[in-house]
């Protein structure tokens, strides 16, 4: 055994560079082709470095780019899809907090039933909800808007947000609150003086969750939005796919690196949590 | 408490109906949205409806049409390719990449960094980036003939027969990791004097793994194979920004099938049709799959 060790070692080190390369090529494609120039891409290997690295495609990513008719960048989506996930975000995270906190330490008759009719939101594929939920939100003059899908946002949402907050509640001894109530504390006191001091790690993890989901949603956004409304995915899609003039690879790769630059900002600094939130998600049902 | 006995039954009172008060938001929402939805999509696979929904019964003639649509059948035998590759491919690497990993590793942090961080990226940017590094005239196709191999082709993106495998490179890529994760969260969760047990019983590491180690992760396989299932079932972005479906409609998979026929194409009743279908397919797969996850959590 000893003998194969080292060897084996060496084996498993190699495997594991070769994996860590087939994961970072794409980003390292996409990084260098956003700085090279256009003859660069035509004349050049994907894979050589820029021969001089420029920032334009950057700045055209982001302000002259395409989008279909309109020419304005992707700044205008980045905001829409800021002004889209902040809301959502936090509403469908305060909601399941509360809800969370019901089904987990206010149980009643029937209560686990509805928890488990809750999470039925959660498996649907959401091609069943898309036809009545345009038709609502045209009722609702919420088409097209942002406003609008904040909404679909937090209703689908929501049903993540409150297994998160119950499968934390869950862990948390029944005698706290039981003692609590013996002292004549109320259903909000208990929760905003004992459950919400000690909830801020399940916070972060769903925060974290709702805001990749939200941030990288495309299905809402392409049926519910239009236009000037659109979220970054959606707009990103349009500028890679709009064949009218020369194919802008640069500025292609430019634009996806900002559409998941606050994503994977987030997973930079709290990639803990982000796991966290993974397999929170994962043990669902 | 005497005095206060009057408002202590207030707080009872209170205590006794906030809760209910407080979820009922919620599950209005999910009685309407998700319930009502789904029957008001059923209610409209029955009827005539085309570019406006039109609410008289008229049996099951989207389903028919459906049914006798060529496309839909594209779509339906790629979700079963593009699937059966995504799961197997995914849980092969990220069981490999778990096992490797668990052998105490030097920079395992930073490993797991770089494997994981696809899973943050949206489908689409991942789409965007492998629809450039897939391109047969610049991307990796170049790379190759570039290093001598004057004769290489790698045109799988443009190509009718393979662009659905296309999308299978991707998707694995984009997901593997964390099914890496959670196989290795599993394995870090297995009693240590399990192996030293084994191990004083001479057996070597790999067998230690094959017999002991990986069935015990039954619970793990339960859980991967139903989020990548589930992944795959509802795949529609990556697809949207890889191949569009394309190229003609050899790469359509049931979401863009459904979502091309309800908002570009004004058929809202084969739409709805083909929806439904989308959700009886996720039933059959994952309630089983609940099902047998529940039945071996409590057998571990």
């Amino acid at each position: 055994m000893f003998k194969n060790l080292t060897v084996g070692r060496a084996l498993v080190y190699a495997a594991l560079l070769l994996m860590a390369i087939y994961y970072l090529l794409p980003l390292y494609v996409m990084l260098t082709t956003s700085f090279k120039s256009l003859d660069d891409i035509r004349e050049g290997n994907m894979l050589a470095l820029p021969q001089l690295w420029q920032g334009g495609a950057w700045s055209k990513a982001w302000a002259e780019a395409c989008t279909g008719v309109e020419c304005n960048g992707m700044q205008g989506f980045f905001w829409n899809s800021i002004k889209m996930t902040l809301p959502a975000v936090a509403i469908s995270t305060l909601l399941g907090a509360v809800n969370g906190y019901v089904v987990s330490m206010w149980r009643f008759r029937g209560s686990d039933a509805l928890f488990t009719m809750l999470l039925v939101g959660c498996f649907i594929p959401f091609q069943v909800v898309l036809l009545p939920m345009a038709q609502l939100l045209g009722l609702l003059g919420l088409a097209n808007t942002t406003a609008g899908l904040v909404l679909v946002h937090v209703v689908y949402g929501t049903a993540f947000t409150t297994l998160f907050f119950r499968n934390f509640y869950i862990t948390v001894p029944d005698e706290l609150v039981k003692a609590a109530r013996i002292d004549g504390a109320g259903f909000w006191t208990i929760f905003f003086r004992i459950l919400l001091p000690i909830s801020g790690p399940i916070f972060v993890v769903c925060v974290i969750w709702q805001f990749t989901q939200i941030w990288n949603d495309f299905l809402f956004g392409v049926v519910f939005a239009s236009g000037e409304s659109q979220p970054i995915t959606v707009a990103l899609n349009n500028l890679v796919n709009t064949s009218t003039g020369v194919k802008e690879y640069n500025v292609d790769m430019a634009a996806a690196i900002i559409a998941a630059l606050p994503t994977l900002f987030v997973y930079m600094v709290a990639g803990r949590y982000f796991v966290r939130g993974l397999t929170a998600g994962a043990v669902k049902g | 408490m005497s005095g206060s006995s009057s408002q202590g039954s207030l707080h009872a009172l209170a205590d006794r109906w906030l809760p209910k008060l407080v979820l009922s938001p919620t599950l209005a929402a999910s009685l309407i949205f998700v319930y009502g939805f789904i029957a008001w999509t059923g209610w409209l696979s029955f009827t005539e409806s085309r570019l406006m929904p039109r609410y008289e019964w008229a049996g099951f003639v989207q389903y028919q049409a459906l049914f006798e649509n060529e496309r839909w059948w594209t779509a339906a035998a790629n979700l079963g390719i593009f699937g059966g590759l995504f799961i197997l491919f995914c849980l092969l690497v990220g069981l490999l990449m778990a096992v490797l990993l668990d052998q105490k590793i030097r920079a395992e942090g930073a490993l797991r960094t770089v494997y994981l961080y696809p899973m943050a990226l949206s489908f689409v940017v991942t789409g965007t980036a492998w629809k450039w590094m897939l391109n047969p005239d610049m991307g990796l196709q170049k790379v190759v003939v570039d290093l001598g191999f004057t004769d290489f082709t790698f045109d799988w993106l443009v190509n009718p027969d393979m662009a659905i495998y296309t999308v299978v490179i991707a998707g694995v890529w984009q997901s593997s990791g964390f099914v890496m994760a959670l196989f290795l969260a599993g394995l870090r969760g297995i009693d240590d004097s399990i192996i030293k047990a084994a191990q004083v019983d001479g057996a070597s590491l790999p067998t230690i793994y094959r017999r002991i180690l990986i069935p015990s992760l039954r619970p793990v396989f339960f859980s991967v194979l139903l989020i990548l299932s589930h992944i795959a079932i509802k795949s529609f972005d990556l697809v949207m920004a890889l191949t569009g479906g394309g190229p003609g409609n050899s790469s359509d998979v049931p979401a863009i099938f459904m979502y091309q026929f309800a908002f570009t194409r004004g058929q809202l009743g084969v739409g709805a049709a083909s929806a439904m279908m989308m959700l009886i397919t996720i039933v059959a797969v994952l309630v089983p799959l609940m099902y047998m996850e529940t039945r071996s959590a409590k057998r571990v």
